[in-house]
């Protein structure tokens, strides 16, 4: 037995086979056929038809949109076009590998030269082509392994292409050699309610069918566990679906201290799934859906559609919708098409909105409309604030558009030190973590490389958010909690020990924090606050909080 | 050649679902269908050839058909270019 440590996810727990995701295949040698290029036109037309076929039949089973892109993939591999190209490349005397690769590559070239749309196409040829490449050369194809029995899925990371395809019926847990909190992975992991441990070294060097225990709420991956520790793992995860099944009500801390659970929402799609998880309004309805892929924004007439049947869903419920956040991660050329050398410190949030301020008027005013014919309570926020001023300007204009609960997100640690004076105007502060964290740990959070420092459990970002808990109750103003942070059950726990008031999250984490926040008292959850706060490290905060919570384990 | 010319609907343009529904349609014809944008042509079967041609949102292309039944088949191709697939 042995043992291996990563971050953890959540809280599950799992126990079963590993089956690790084949890695990238190399470029294949430009060596000169030694068989001639009858056997190898030969040896393309063998692997294109199984691999179309494999593709299409792949897509019979996944059906709905899946399909639809998977037979268009089915047919790059068949098509005539990349057929003739392949054939002159083998008659050149290349191999069937290298004509290939070298065929996919041209057409690929000529996607990223269009730019725009296409060029973000250009992913599904590289996954074709490698389809096509491992047939020939007899590997495992890479990207997600398919089994008949649950199984542990080791990755290096995963990509969206890949959760995609993924059969969550099946994956037990995820276990990522790369990638930290905020990874893909762990996103996925949190929304889906999946068990998962990031950043686990040495998780590739794990044979298939390794059995382990994955434990999310310690990061712990036990490798070839005793009967013994078997058994006391499946007892654990008895325990916690029969903790889960406990009825839906309001999130409350053990002593009644009501602390509402909110759903993150990114298109009206998820209104039933969030109703269904107990959420008891929206924290966080991110509008980015309605602009993305348009060249210019949405009417005023198309975003009311959307906005009311939204507050539909949720009538007599609080509904909090940000104002469009782009820039950075999430460019829009009709709000920003200027090359900046740091996106994330640049035209961003509120301040793109400003620089097109009849986008942001539109938006407010389809806002007002959709609510005054709604009984749901609509709150408005302007994402990434940085200072007292521009507070000022986006509660002047909500509120000259007839939005009477106007408030900000803060995202930037120049917003959470001056939150008395941001919160003495805005009806309320929501802090997003994520970018939080980013920006008090001078991390791109976009960047694998320095993800070990993409951690809300890091007391420096703590104390910001201790900073706006204490504002808010000065000042009587509700601070929620909309980052990924507040899906992390025990620190959950911390977060409303230092002042938030309610705590906003994928739909399928409100179970686990619903269940955290009720073993403790709005007392226990200071001390763990103060606990946190005078660590030295994330892990050290972690820690401690865990000490006080578990005693004995 | 019988040729029609058609203004592409779809609001992302010629990508790779909507171009596989031009492509199959034009494969499943048994006559040779082209199509031509600015200057370039491809054989319409291939899904490759129309996406290479980068056919964006309002773009003006040329289908040609060479065979029988020309007519019949330029319309149920015109209607599949003139159809937004993104809607």
């Amino acid at each position: 037995m042995s043992v291996l440590t990563g971050v953890g996810i959540g809280r599950g727990v799992a126990v079963g086979p590993i089956l690790r995701m084949p890695e990238p295949l190399p470029e294949p040698d430009t060596i000169a056929s030694t068989i001639g290029p009858d056997s190898e036109r030969e040896r393309v037309t063998n692997a294109l038809a199984a691999t179309a076929e494999d593709i299409r039949s792949r897509g019979e089973r996944a059906g709905g949109k899946a399909q639809e892109v998977l037979d268009a993939q089915a047919m790059m591999a068949d098509d005539p076009t990349l057929r003739s190209d392949i054939d002159v490349r083998i008659d050149n005397g290349a191999t069937a590998e290298r004509a290939v690769f070298e065929a996919f590559n041209g057409f690929k070239e000529m996607l990223l030269a269009i730019g725009g749309y296409m060029a973000e196409r250009a992913t599904d040829l590289d996954d074709v082509s490698q389809r096509i490449i491992a047939r020939l050369s007899g590997v495992p194809a890479p990207g997600v392994p398919t089994s008949d029995v649950p199984f542990v899925l080791v990755a290096r990371d995963l990509a969206p292409a890949d959760t995609a395809l993924l059969d969550l019926d099946r994956v037990l847990a995820l276990i990522t050699s790369d990638g930290g909190p905020t990874s893909h992975t762990a996103i996925l992991a949190r929304e889906k309610s999946i068990t998962a441990v990031v950043g686990v070294v040495g998780a590739l060097s794990l044979d298939d069918g390794t059995n382990v225990i994955v434990d999310a709420s310690t990061g712990i991956i036990t490798v070839g566990p005793s009967v013994d520790q078997t058994e006391k793992a499946k007892a654990t995860i008895l325990e916690r679906a029969q903790r889960a099944a406990v009825p839906i009500g309001p999130g409350a801390l053990a002593d009644g201290t009501h602390i509402p659970l909110l759903a993150n929402l990114g298109s009206v799609d998820g209104v039933d799934a969030a109703l269904a998880a107990g959420a008891e309004g929206v924290g966080l309805f991110r509008t980015e859906f309605l602009f993305l892929d348009a060249k210019s924004a949405p009417t005023v007439a198309q975003q009311y559609t959307h906005y009311s049947k939204l507050l539909r869903g949720f009538s007599g419920k609080k509904v909090v919708v940000r104002a469009l956040d782009a820039g950075a991660d999430k460019p829009l050329s009709f709000l920003n098409d200027a090359h900046e050398e740091n996106p994330a410190l640049g035209l961003r949030g509120l301040r793109a909105l400003r620089a097109s301020e009849h986008i942001l008027r539109d938006q407010l005013t389809a806002l007002s409309r959709a609510a005054q014919e709604s009984d749901a309570d609509l709150w408005v926020m302007a994402p990434m604030v940085s200072t007292v001023e521009e507070t000022k300007y986006f509660v002047d204009i909500a509120h000259e558009l007839g939005l009477a609960t106007a408030g900000v997100m803060v995202e930037v640690p120049s917003s959470a030190l001056l939150a008395d004076r941001i919160l003495a105007i805005a009806g309320f502060a929501s802090i997003g973590t994520n970018d939080l964290t980013q920006y008090t740990l001078a991390a791109d959070r976009m960047l694998g490389t320095v993800s070990s420092f993409q951690d809300p459990w890091h007391p420096a970002v703590l104390r910001l958010v201790g900073e706006v808990g204490s504002a808010g109750a000065a000042l009587g103003k509700p601070v929620g909690i909309c980052g990924e942070a507040a899906a992390d059950p025990l620190l959950a726990v911390v977060l409303v020990g230092l002042g938030a008031t309610s705590l906003s999250m994928s739909p399928a984490a409100i179970g686990d924090v619903r269940s955290e926040l009720a073993r403790f008292t709005r007392d226990q959850a200071v001390a763990f606050a103060q606990a946190a706060l005078a660590a030295d490290s994330p892990q050290s905060a972690r820690e401690a909080v865990r000490a006080l919570a578990e005693p004995g384990s | 050649m019988p040729t029609r010319t058609v203004v592409v609907a779809s609001s992302h343009g010629l990508h790779a679902r909507p171009a596989a529904l031009f492509s199959q349609a034009a494969a499943k014809a048994g006559v040779p269908v082209q199509l031509t944008k600015g200057g370039k042509t491809v054989n319409a079967a291939s899904i490759l050839g129309v996406i290479s041609l980068g056919i964006d949102h309002n773009d003006e292309v040329v289908i040609s058909v060479d065979g029988d039944g020309a007519d019949e088949l330029l319309d149920q191709l015109t209607e599949l270019l003139t159809t937004d697939h993104d809607a």
